[in-house]
């Protein structure tokens, strides 16, 4: 494995003066004179990548994340520490930079290519690519003032990795663009990856990082405050985005399996216990497609509360949320408890799931979402497997109900008909 | 080919220039084309335009006010001498002009994609001196027509231009740097050069000035290169070349400044767009 990013102990800051006389005067007198203020966007970065690795970064607005970008793309130098990169960088910082609207797609893709340094047969072999890749038809030659968002989107991506680069730095502006073309990418981005590409991928979205990457960063205040899998930062990031309270803390614990986890709130209210139960009344880890089950989540007040809500949350092995649901949403949360009150919270359903295994996440708070007040978060609390039962074999997470026909067709006329006898 | 990929290799600046020859090209092209978009005679207007301003100098000047300078019968003299100075001295200030808000006017790629920003200059040195080829041949073009060209001599406009060229890439790398820190920079260097177009003896002839202000003038380095300019059209004699050594010297300590502060401020300056 070779590392494609070393970044040892990034920093960067900016300077920031009271007024431009004051600049003026520190550029005359040198050392003697100093007269601003520092302000770090990042300090101590150290990470690595391999070839071949996917890294998410996470991390709220102005926490550094794009800063940190720039620095690996080359845009702009750190202040201290050093980044080492090897071989061909493409960077998607923003959407638009470079283009022209007054030029064809053709022109504006050249000109991409042209900018990353590429010669100029090069880049007229790789037109053809780019053009079918885009899929952007007779657009491709119109000026780009008449593209949409997502038209401008699919000729950046396509002109900005027609040739496979070593490392492709992608930031969240760049997420546009309708769901066919984002698959089209995400698979580019697969088979980038099966052949060494590595990715560096900003985003807010978790359920993209959760797919794509293998690892995640989370960044605040300048600085990595976790790295790690995916899920486990994500839920972290998930935590720490709630409402702010003095009592409030995040705490990564072990779950029952034995898996660092992440449980957050302020413990007004916390859950005291969770578990599964089968039809017939035992706690159960593992049903059959379509069994019934029962989530029983016990809740102990530490202090009177008016309409709490308790939720569960299903979630797939790759941490993308399945089915999620509280009592707020079901009409059932409008009820009084005191302190030192214990409730028991049962949900029954059905589980129309693929075959897998699945993690179940808990929680306590106040309103729709656990945003205005966390009482308690449980991450990936227990988890559980869905294995085939004895009806048909299928693919995906979801079990639907279906019926399935077939019919000989004497002639094209005929053709299968709805609501037919 | 293989010679200048050998010989660049000792450039870090040079090599990453060389590399991205085919950016700057494509940026010059569009530079171009950008003026004359969406217009039904499109890149005509860059004959007609030089024409007319050619037309102007020659025939309102010379014909219709008479102006004629002490020494010269030709009654087209006094045109071909503006326009001898002027020519050249537009394709200067117009790098002059440009240069100081070079790297605001490129912010977004500069901040966004990561390319070698020296090639930023060159675009704009290319894309002037092709509006200055144009504008150049339709006066030798002029010349020939009105039986006034002088042949051969025209090449010594070569090193000339050149030499004048590179005192405004120079300059103008040192101007355009420092105007990202303090945009005071462009204002002052657009009311210097309005100074010293009327110090260097474009739309006068030195000769008029009394003694003392002409003395003065020679430390323009502008001033022996513009008389060189008139002296090849006016009367076809070649410039005096060992007048233009601290010229070169000019050039040389101009340039060295330029990218010397520009080599040192590059990083800095990308945070402060």
């Amino acid at each position: 494995m070779t590392m494609v990013i070393q970044a040892i102990n990034l920093g960067k800051k900016y300077k920031r003066y009271p007024n431009q006389w004051s600049r003026f005067a520190e550029w005359l007198l040198g050392e003697r004179y100093h007269n601003h203020e520092e302000k770090w966007v990042l300090r101590g970065v150290t990470f690595k990548l391999e070839s071949g690795e996917a890294l998410g970064i996470v991390g709220q607005n102005g926490a550094g994340k794009s800063t940190l970008l720039k620095i690996i793309a080359g845009t702009t130098a750190p202040n201290e520490g050093k980044v080492v990169t090897s071989g061909k960088i493409s960077a998607l910082l923003e959407l638009g930079i470079g283009l022209h609207p007054d030029f064809t797609g053709r022109e504006n893709a050249t000109m991409i290519c042209r900018m990353a340094g590429m010669p100029p047969d090069e880049i007229n072999s790789l037109l053809p690519e780019i053009e079918g890749f885009s899929e952007l038809k007779d657009y491709f030659d119109q000026p780009m003032r008449v593209y949409s968002t997502g038209m401008e989107m699919r000729l950046a991506f396509s002109s900005s990795t027609a040739e496979r680069p070593d490392l492709l730095i992608i930031d969240e502006a760049f997420a546009v663009g309708d769901a066919y073309f984002s698959h089209k990418c995400i698979n580019r981005i697969r088979d980038f990856k099966k052949k060494g590409t590595s990715l560096l991928f900003v985003s807010h979205a978790p359920g993209a990082i959760k797919t794509i990457c293998d690892r995640a960063l989370l960044i605040d205040g300048g600085m990595i405050i976790k790295d790690g899998d995916p899920d486990v930062v994500l839920d972290y990031y998930n935590a720490m985005i709630a409402k702010q309270n003095k009592d409030y803390e995040i705490r990564q614990v072990e779950n029952k399996l034995g898996r660092t986890v992440t449980r957050s709130g302020n413990k007004k209210a916390y859950i005291d216990d969770l578990d599964l139960f089968d039809m017939k009344g035992r706690s159960a880890r593992a049903f059959q497609v379509g069994d019934k089950v029962l989530i029983r989540c016990q809740v102990k007040f530490r202090e009177a509360m008016e309409n709490p809500t308790v939720g569960i949350l299903i979630r797939d092995r790759l941490g993308c949320d399945i089915f999620g649901t509280n009592t707020f949403y079901l009409g059932k949360d409008e009820e009084n408890f005191q302190d030192g009150e214990q409730i028991d919270v049962c949900f029954t359903l059905d589980l129309n799931l693929g075959y897998g295994s699945y993690s179940l996440c808990v929680a306590v708070h106040s309103g729709a979402d656990h945003l205005r007040e966390n009482y308690d978060w449980w991450d990936q609390c227990l988890s559980f497997q869905v294995i085939p039962n004895n009806s048909f074999y299928f693919l995906g997470v979801a079990a639907l109900p279906l019926k399935v026909e077939i019919r000989k067709v004497e002639s094209n006329k005929e053709m299968c008909e709805f609501g037919d006898s | 080919m293989q010679g200048v990929n050998q010989f660049i290799q000792n450039f870090p600046r040079l090599k990453a220039l060389w590399q991205y020859r085919s950016f700057v090209a494509g940026m010059v092209w569009r530079e171009f084309r950008e003026q004359y978009l969406g217009a039904l005679f499109g890149g005509m207007w860059s004959i007609f335009n030089p024409m007319a301003m050619i037309l102007i100098y020659t025939i309102i000047f010379s014909k219709i006010m008479r102006a004629r300078i002490p020494g010269i019968e030709d009654n087209l003299g006094f045109g071909l001498f503006l326009c001898a100075g002027l020519l050249p001295w537009n394709f200067f200030s117009e790098l002059m002009s440009r240069y100081p808000t070079l790297f605001l006017q490129y912010k977004n790629l500069i901040k966004k994609i990561s390319f070698p920003k020296i090639t930023l200059p060159f675009i704009i040195l290319l894309s002037s001196a092709i509006h200055f080829m144009i504008i150049f041949s339709i006066f030798q073009i002029f010349l020939l027509i009105t039986g006034r060209h002088h042949g051969w001599v025209m090449i010594g406009f070569i090193p000339l231009l050149m030499l004048q060229q590179s005192i405004a890439l120079g300059l103008g790398i040192f101007l355009g740097t420092l105007n990202v820190f303090f945009r005071d920079v462009a204002q002052f260097v657009s009311i210097i050069v309005q100074f010293w177009f009327w110090f260097t003896p474009i739309i006068y002839p030195i000769m008029i000035l009394p003694e003392k202000v002409r003395i003065l003038l020679t430390y323009n380095p502008m001033t022996n290169i513009v008389i060189g300019y008139q002296q090849m059209i006016l009367y076809g004699k070649w410039p005096v070349w060992t007048g233009f050594w601290w010229h070169i010297l000019f050039a040389i300590f101009v340039l060295f400044l330029g990218f010397k502060v520009f080599r040192k401020l590059s990083n800095e300056l990308v945070d402060e767009l």
